[in-house]
């Protein structure tokens, strides 16, 4: 610590105001408050108190809530390698250096594009760098298919930062969720490569007879365009090479093929504890996207035809990426809504779209992104009608 | 006396390409641009767009048919009634959609159908309608041609733009021509640019672009 700090030191003059590269400071400052907490004091007069919980620590909680899904997601992703291969017989650390070996990359790439981009903005406009990425770089490899080609993850990267962030004027201005803007990117650019069996990695090796690389939500829409029983089709899926892959239990625990990070719901919602504990995330929105879910299950269960209609509203809860999304994607306090009432309309109505398109659209047969990227739309006029609402009642109590 | 008269005789000779008139061209192109700067005729920038060729048939389609309908109704504008201007207006931009119509598909049939319906779609086009109004009903008609050609310009130098991106980006070649393949290098289509999304995404980019280049800011 002690020496990282010295060397900092000793390269600090050359980026101060007529140093070398004095152009770069903000460069220098961001990487001198990343390593260490600012010490900068508030002056005498005026507020004495200053929590060093800044934005860059709030993050770090993110960050840190995130780690259970990516390290589930790396030892998942050996483990759906070695099913799909037929190698029942591979150890943990097998197991483990597959992912590594596949998702690690992915997080490098998502970071060194993202924060590449930062600092140029940061040093062409002037400001400090943000933290905004912190987060984000970590986002969009938890929501890529484990096999996603590396270039893709960079120009998806480059085109959310830039056109859905820096185009509306950086950290905290953006109007979608920079994470989603980049996973939608590559939804509608490179379609083939995020839909369809490409959520397992296999690498060169011969997959075992019988092996399907679907994921329990094209297995609950093919079943239901086949009219089949969902839940019977799930069970059953995976018969010889990965018995019982999509029952709810093991949905739920995430040991299924899908996006590095969505599959375990359980860890999702242990990083969700970590938000709320924290008070990082909003309770509400979370608990609101699964209310909202749950709610338009049942009322699909009552009134709904197809048998995907009649699959149980919990299963809605467990399959896919809704855990994730609500937990990580939907809190965003930048594009959430702000006030406490909107919240509750956000959350809601984006679990209840969610599985409306899953129902709906055959084309999409994951709706939580979309649903997202929807409600920040909408997050700030419904804001506005909240806020309306309240000076309307505010108004009507006044008795001057 | 005899000074007054000869400043009169001066400016009604005011030559065709005097420097006022030679802006009437060159401002649509960039601080007066229809599309980036007024944001007209976007619909038909988004659908067009996909590739180069049927982009720019498009874009010389719009150009003669604003420059003959502003030459036009300039030459009738002292003998319109004000009340019923519009449907006049329409009379003759239909006149000349439906020749431009017709010439393309006689000669580039295949690009005519391409474009199919966004031809005969020119008459609603706000640039055409815009123009008539804003310029051609209270200007000369030499001018009048020239500001027609201009904004036509101005709506093509974009579509242009747009299109060598979306075709570039999108199917990999420029004017049909597959530049990746010719470089021997294996390029995926993205797909994004072949969605209307896209063509919005690239026009947002321009307007940024320029915006940082000539500084102009919006006032309100």
């Amino acid at each position: 610590m002690k020496f990282l700090r010295n060397q900092l030191d000793k390269v600090k003059h050359q980026f101060e105001k007529g140093g070398k590269l004095e152009k770069y400071f903000y460069a220098y400052e961001a990487m001198d408050t990343f390593l260490f907490a600012p010490n900068t004091t508030n002056e005498v007069k005026g507020s004495q108190i200053r929590d060093a919980i800044d934005l860059k620590r709030l993050m770090m909680t993110v960050i840190i809530a995130m780690v259970p899904c990516l390290l589930f997601g790396i030892y998942n992703v050996g483990h759906q390698h070695f099913l799909a291969i037929g190698d029942a017989g591979a150890t943990l650390g097998q197991k483990i250096g597959v992912g590594l070996w596949q998702v690690l990359p992915i997080v490098v790439v998502s970071y060194a594009v993202g924060l590449g981009i930062e600092f140029v903005f940061a040093i062409i406009r002037k400001h400090p760098v943000n933290e905004g990425f912190l987060v984000t770089g970590m986002l969009i490899p938890l929501v890529m298919p484990p096999d996603i080609p590396l270039w893709q993850v960079g120009v998806a990267t480059a085109f959310a930062v830039i056109i859905g962030k820096e185009a509306f004027g950086g950290t905290g201005m953006n109007v979608v969720n920079v994470a989603l803007t980049a996973r939608a990117f590559l939804y509608f650019a490179y379609p083939t490569d995020i839909s369809g069996d490409v959520w397992t990695y296999l690498g060169d090796a011969q997959v075992v007879a019988g092996f399907s690389g679907a994921t329990p939500l094209s297995v609950a829409g093919d079943a239901s365009t086949n009219g089949n029983n969902v839940i019977a089709a799930l069970n059953s899926f995976g018969t010889g090479w990965n018995e019982g892959v999509f029952t709810l239990q093991n949905m739920f625990l995430g040991f299924r093929p899908g996006s590095i990070g969505e599959t375990s719901t359980l860890m999702c919602l242990i990083g969700g504890l970590i938000l709320i504990a924290t008070g990082t995330g909003s309770w509400k929105i979370i608990v609101s996207v699964f209310g909202g879910a749950y709610a338009m299950g049942l009322l699909l269960n009552l009134v709904g035809s197809t048998p995907y209609t009649q699959l149980p509203a919990y299963y809605h809860l467990v399959i896919g990426g809704l855990a994730f999304g609500a937990v990580f994607m939907a809190t965003d306090p930048v594009t959430a809504a702000q006030t406490e009432t909107g919240k509750w309309v956000y959350g809601l109505l984006i679990g209840m779209f969610t599985v409306l398109i899953r129902n709906f659209n055959p084309a999409y047969p994951e709706g939580i992104m979309l649903a997202i990227l929807f409600m920040n739309v909408f997050a700030p006029l419904i804001d506005y009608v909240v806020v309306s609402a309240n000076k309307k009642r505010r108004l009507q109590r006044a008795t001057v | 006396m005899s000074t007054e008269v000869a400043e009169v005789v001066e400016k009604k000779s005011e030559p065709l390409f005097s420097k006022k008139n030679r802006k009437l061209i060159t401002n649509p192109l960039d601080i007066d641009n229809p599309v980036t700067v007024q944001v007209l005729g976007i619909c038909s920038a988004l659908a067009v767009t996909t590739q180069m060729k049927p982009a720019m048939v498009m874009a010389i389609a719009l150009t003669v048919v604003t420059a003959s309908s502003n030459f036009i109704i300039s030459i009738m504008r002292n003998s319109i009634p004000s009340r019923i201007r519009i449907i006049v207006q329409l009379a003759v931009v239909s006149l000349w959609v439906i020749m431009v119509d017709q010439v393309l598909k006689a000669y580039v049939y295949d690009i005519w159908k391409q474009l199919s319906v966004f031809i005969g779609l020119i008459i609603t086009n706000c640039i055409v309608m815009g123009r008539l109004e804003a310029y051609a009903m209270g200007n000369k008609p030499g001018p009048s041609f020239l500001d027609g050609i201009g904004n036509g310009l101005g709506y093509g130098l974009i579509l242009m733009i747009v299109a060598f991106f979306r075709e570039l980006l999108g199917g990999g070649s420029i004017f049909g021509f597959k530049v990746f393949e010719a470089m021997g290098l294996d390029y995926k289509g993205n797909g994004l640019m072949l969605l209307p999304a896209g063509a919005c995404v690239i026009v947002g980019v321009v307007i940024w672009v320029q915006r940082s280049i000539n500084g102009y800011r919006e006032t309100h």
